[in-house]
């Protein structure tokens, strides 16, 4: 029974983990950005989703679109007015960047945690449920929510795999992950790509934030929690590699399910960071990362 | 030595840490206080300057060797209660194996992977401090028995000698050949092998002189401050702030990270009655200084005045 219990939940956190580490690791492929705001957007998401979903009383649908539009304005911020200044700063010497972006999106995250945790206190907030009702699966009592979400993360994720597979844009987004420089030369805006890599990252840091709030429940003191298990999930799986980071969100949340069900909830990170050391150790590039 | 003497910020430094002596006599005890924290951030900031500016090792984590160095004094102080230098000397020796423990990897990765490795550092010390609450009070955190001195002036001197001391060491370090070879291999360690320099053993040295004195300024502190806990010494937002002070005073200046921190810090004191908004407003000045003045203060001073003698 309890095995069931933690194939369910851990199916869903798992989901859930691995729609936001996704757009992480986009970013990462495409543009070489390691976006260390990545919390903070997933913190506005959900705090103005719940905000506008519980307190504004406009519904829990239009709260939660709103919620991942909100996400969505706070990645373009975090691209517009801090990443790409540095990136076309001529101060900065080029193989500086990289610990410049790392820095500067760390203090934009912090601005953000502290600017939310000032507006909307630092209290734990949990949205409604998008659905309510309790369904039992062998035995379980499983919150329709609970699948409802795991269902989202995947079509979520099944959309950006036709949108990168299927269309021209994201055709675009794939070659300038391969080489930017071959892209330029066919004649597109690398500009415009980058654009548009955030866009899709604003989306699903924006949806996975509102899910979580309405799953876990998400307080502004959590921002750097966020921001590291995306960051560790994605070192898992290996750097810009969508299909590991998948893997590697699967494995952390499992592995974080059974030991809080069956170990001590108080564990619960230690096993996944463990894990995490010894890969890095055994072999850096992570489960399935090119190098 | 003669080019040393001519550096402009050596006079500077020594008029600066003159002044610095004589503040005892005319501040209160308050403002002691407060810069006698300052001063042991800008012992981290150093350290941490030196392992990024010259060894040019990205290390998120530099509260874990703070850390280290802080529990193992107040553990050993609170248990056994040997003479305080004894359990700051064993500070410093508990955060040099942790030095060498992320050294290690550091050997084998490059750039963010050893980001991770450092960040997953802090938060494995810090779920262990949890953890373990008989010994290391978990998060409310401990209380230390012993402490440097109940006086104001005695703490901001023993703070002041202890910076100025690593100043001079740490800085001419980085001024020495030890430094330019570190600098070397920071950049292009193929390179730096290819002239024949030992990296390896370079960098294993830069790691143990950081966390040499992290763990020493840790534990001092927790002497100074009379409780040692997770959000003073070991918290990411800790070593964030850290980071911060290094950037925002100029890498590769060592002295540098002092005016970093000072500056970090007395702003947080000014910025109080703002309440919780404070750390935005730290956050964003730092945040614009990166972004127009990227070299940072001092990085920015030297070069208006380079540009002068040319």
């Amino acid at each position: 029974m309890v095995w069931l219990q933690i194939l369910i939940d851990g199916f869903a956190i798992s989901s859930l983990y691995a729609l936001g580490a996704i757009g992480f690791t986009l970013i990462f492929g495409v543009s070489g950005v390691l976006n260390l705001a990545h919390g903070g957007v997933m913190l506005v998401a959900a705090l103005m989703g719940w905000m506008l979903a519980g307190e504004a009383r406009i519904g829990t649908y239009l709260g939660t679109l709103l919620g991942v539009l909100s996400g969505l304005a706070c990645a373009y911020v975090t691209y517009l007015m801090v990443v790409r200044p540095i990136q076309r700063s001529a101060a900065i010497p080029r193989e500086e960047k990289e610990i410049f972006v790392l820095t500067g999106t760390l203090l934009w995250g912090i601005m953000i945690q502290q600017g939310m945790a000032y507006l909307f206190t630092d209290n734990p907030v949990t949205m409604r449920p998008l659905i309510a009702g309790v369904i039992s699966i062998a035995g379980v009592r499983t919150p329709l929510n609970e699948i409802m979400i795991a269902v989202i993360c995947w079509v979520v994720i099944g959309m950006l795999w036709l949108f990168v597979n299927r269309t021209r844009a994201g055709k675009a987004l794939l070659a300038a992950s391969i080489n930017p420089r071959g892209l330029t030369l066919l004649g597109f805006e690398l500009s415009r790509v980058y654009l548009l890599a955030w866009t899709i990252y604003g989306v699903l840091a924006g949806v996975a934030g509102v899910l979580l709030a309405s799953f876990l429940g998400v307080s502004s003191n959590n921002t750097g929690q966020l921001t590291a298990s995306a960051f560790s999930i994605v070192v898992l799986g290996g750097l810009g590699s969508v299909s590991g980071s998948l893997m590697a969100a699967y494995v952390v949340g499992y592995l974080e399910t059974i030991t809080a069900y069956l170990i001590a909830p108080t564990l619960r990170p230690l096993p996944a960071l463990l894990l995490l050391v010894l890969v890095v150790y055994v072999r850096p590039q992570g489960l399935l990362g090119r190098r | 030595m003669t080019n040393l003497l001519r550096s402009p910020v050596l006079w500077a430094a020594l008029l600066l840490a003159a002044v610095a002596a004589t503040l005892p006599w005319w501040l209160s005890g308050y403002v002691l206080g407060v810069l006698t924290v300052a001063y042991y951030f800008g012992v981290f900031s150093m350290a941490w300057d030196l392992l990024f500016g010259f060894a040019g090792e990205v290390n998120f984590g530099p509260t874990f060797l703070i850390g280290l160095g802080a529990y193992t004094a107040a553990i050993l102080d609170a248990k056994w209660g040997p003479p305080i230098p004894v359990c700051i000397i064993a500070g410093g020796l508990v955060a040099l194996i942790g030095g060498l423990l992320l050294a290690l990897p550091a050997l084998r990765l490059r750039g963010p992977y050893f980001g991770l490795v450092t960040l997953v550092a802090v938060l494995l010390l810090q779920n262990c401090i949890v953890i373990f609450a008989g010994v290391t009070g978990g998060e409310i955190g401990m209380t230390v028995p012993d402490v440097l001195s109940v006086r104001a002036e005695d703490n901001y001197w023993y703070a002041l000698g202890f910076l100025i001391v690593c100043a001079i060491i740490l800085f001419g370090l980085s001024r020495s050949a030890i430094g330019l070879i570190l600098q070397a291999s920071g950049q292009d360690a193929i390179g730096a092998q290819a002239l024949g320099f030992n990296v390896t053993k370079h960098k294993l040295a830069a790691f143990c002189i950081s966390a040499v004195f992290s763990g020493v300024a840790g534990a001092m502190l927790i002497f100074y401050q009379g409780t040692a806990s997770v959000s003073t010494v070991v918290d990411l937002g800790v070593g964030v702030q850290i980071i911060i002070a290094a950037v925002l005073g100029g890498r590769r200046t060592i002295l540098g990270a002092v005016l970093g921190s000072v500056f970090l810090i007395v702003a947080g004191e000014f910025l109080r009655p703002l309440g919780q908004i404070n750390t935005f407003v730290v956050a964003a000045v730092a945040l614009a200084v990166i972004l127009f003045f990227p070299d940072g203060l001092l990085g920015n001073l030297l070069r208006v005045t380079a540009r002068e003698r040319e």
